[in-house]
């Protein structure tokens, strides 16, 4: 029998259809596989196993009374720390949530319980979505499969990791500057950022409210496609949803493998190379770009003046939002709560707890949000950010009226050390130099492989950028692009990386 | 020029309820003195008459009807919700001392 952990999501869900395999033989499956391999990748950090085996047989049962399946209907998935789960530990990567049970399912995880999706468990994450490594978890760092002493990207890096390791072929991520993306870079993995509104934020924890997107991360464009439209639309509990149909991305997954995308404008942006860019990085983005161009595809050069100052601008705007945000954690209503011993008033509490259950990387950027909002200081930074923010969102609509889509690296380097940048923060920053710009401007983004640098032999990754709804565009480019470097490789990327 | 000092730390802790030891407000002052520096290049782009964005999306707020809504939309239970609290009594949150005593 072929290794069902090795299936596409499109795969699996047929195979259950048809009755090839059942939805809990494919759940037992991928539970052996995480008790084989995630004692060295640390992807997950709560394992439901039991609530997998129970929506499994529930899909079975569906099965077998001739019931109607969903297009995902028995296929696993990892579902980042930040969503709450009803009953099921949702930590956020930090200690002042640990043993927390919400109360509450998040909007994605009740519609993925809705499309019959077997939640495998919950995955790891810096702490609160803050960090661009998984390292600052609290609960241990995530190591990247492709290289164990490599971080798999973050904050999203268990889900994109177990993706990687064949514990799961579908998870979900958030990317608030890059969180689903930058980890599907560096671990040969496809992440989708939707247009901002496109996925309800309704229990999903929140860090930047203004910037906050969750969306789907998979092994291929079609399955983040299928996983988008089963999270995706309306809903009435996020008062920043977007009341319209969501955009046909399955269908645009398929036309672009089958039809490509010929007499499509590509366009390059100009301030996504030079200094601090890998070669091996700019060698496998430039191959793609030509490829695109052999597809038919017309390329033009986009120049985005206002993105060099994105950066800045985000570690700005971000911080401020998650000061007001984490004022929540007050240690009065549930998680932690430290010092609560007659002596301390509720406020010296509040403080204690903060202080116990917040690690640095939450409280540098507290502070610095802080600060920048602070009297004095407010017009120089936050309203400054606010304005840069209008120019780049002025860049990204100059472009969307000469180009259809625009490309670049999703990451300067592929996968550094674990350790590496772990107390320089800045540099930390600049793995989501290219990301972040479409998380200021709420358009759309979308990192798939698009191969291995030649000098470290790591997955590198090709970042698409659509116009907001138009996500479309991501999985028809997406598509066409994988279909063809599929057919240059001969077989998928994550069969090169090393057993496990 | 150091924009951040370890006094300036000190004070921000407080603001934000954190209550941090003697190391860290050495090593933060350092690093946020390093991070303001850097994002303090926002100020080279002119923007005289560029207006702020502080959310991509239009804003409009969101009402529903007040009415009771029926099960499966979301309504938390509160014995499930008492149950997560550090400290419950007579179904609230027990909370510390909020006022002076006297």
């Amino acid at each position: 029998m072929t290794d069902l952990t090795k299936r596409t999501a499109a795969e699996t869900a047929a195979a259950i259809a048809n009755g090839e395999v059942s939805a809990v033989e494919v759940a037992e499956a991928h539970l052996d596989r995480i008790a084989k391999v995630d004692d060295r990748i640390n992807a997950f950090l709560h394992v439901d196993a039991e609530g997998a085996l129970a929506a499994a047989r529930a899909v079975d049962a569906k099965r077998a009374a001739g019931e109607k399946l969903g297009p995902l209907a028995g296929v696993p998935l990892a579902l980042k720390d930040l969503f709450t789960t009803r009953g099921i530990p949702t930590t956020c990567g930090s200690k002042i949530l640990e043993g927390w049970l919400p109360p509450y399912d998040a909007t994605v995880t009740r519609r993925l319980r809705e499309a019959d999706v077997v939640i495998l468990g919950k995955s790891n994450m810096d702490e609160f979505a803050m960090g661009s490594s998984t390292e600052n978890s609290a609960y241990g760092p995530t190591r990247n499969p492709w290289d164990l002493d490599r971080i798999p990207g973050g904050s999203g890096g268990g889900s994109a990791a177990a993706l990687a390791s064949f514990q799961a072929p579908l998870a979900i991520g958030t990317d608030t500057g890059g969180s689903i993306r930058q980890p599907g870079a560096v671990t040969g993995t496809v992440g989708v950022k939707p247009t901002y509104g496109g996925v309800s934020r309704y229990g999903m924890v929140a860090f930047s409210s203004s910037l906050d997107q969750g969306g789907p991360c998979a092994r291929t464009v079609l399955d983040a496609a299928l996983l988008h439209e089963a999270i995706a639309g309306y809903d009435m509990l996020d008062s920043t949803s977007i009341d319209a149909p969501v955009p046909a991305v399955v269908e645009a997954a398929k036309l672009g493998a089958t039809q490509g995308i010929k007499g499509l404008r590509v366009g390059v942006v100009k301030q996504f190379a030079g200094e601090g860019y890998q070669a091996g990085v700019v060698q496998r983005f430039q191959e793609s770009v030509e490829l695109l161009r052999a597809l038919g595809a017309e390329i033009v050069e986009i120049d985005c003046p206002s993105f060099d100052f994105a950066l800045p601008a985000y570690y700005l705007i971000a911080p401020s939002e998650c000061s007001s945000n984490l004022a929540r954690f007050d240690a009065m209503r549930y998680g932690l709560r430290v010092g609560d011993d007659g002596a301390h008033s509720a406020e010296e509490v509040t403080a204690l707890t903060r202080e116990a259950g917040f690690g640095a990387e939450v409280k540098r950027r507290i502070m610095l949000g802080t600060y920048a909002l602070s009297s004095g200081y407010y017009d120089a930074y936050y309203g400054q950010a606010q304005k840069v923010r209008t120019l780049i969102i002025r860049d990204f609509e100059a472009a969307f009226t000469q180009v259809d889509v625009l490309v670049s690296p999703t990451t300067p380097t592929t996968a550094f050390k674990i350790g590496e940048r772990a107390d320089d923060p800045m540099a930390m920053y600049l793995a989501d130099l290219c990301t972040i710009p479409t998380n200021l401007a709420g358009n759309a983004g979308m990192s798939l492989p698009c191969g291995l640098a030649p000098e470290d032999g790591l997955p590198v990754g090709l970042q698409i950028l659509a116009p907001a709804m138009a996500d479309d565009r991501l999985y028809r480019v997406g598509a066409a692009l994988e279909a063809a470097l599929l057919e240059q490789w001969g077989r998928p990327i994550l069969d090169l990386a090393p057993a496990l | 020029m150091s924009a951040i000092t370890r006094e300036e730390v000190a004070h921000l802790a407080r603001l934000s309820r954190l209550e941090l030891s003697e190391a860290e407000l050495d090593h933060f002052a350092e690093q946020l003195d390093a991070i303001v520096g850097a994002v303090a290049r926002v100020s080279e782009l002119p923007t005289e008459d560029v207006p702020p964005t502080s959310h991509a999306l239009p804003m409009t707020n969101v009402f529903r009807q007040d009415v009771v809504r029926p099960a499966g939309t979301p309504i938390l239970d509160r014995a499930e919700v008492l149950a997560q609290a550090p400290a419950a009594e007579d179904d609230r949150f027990r909370v510390p001392r909020i006022l002076g005593e006297d």
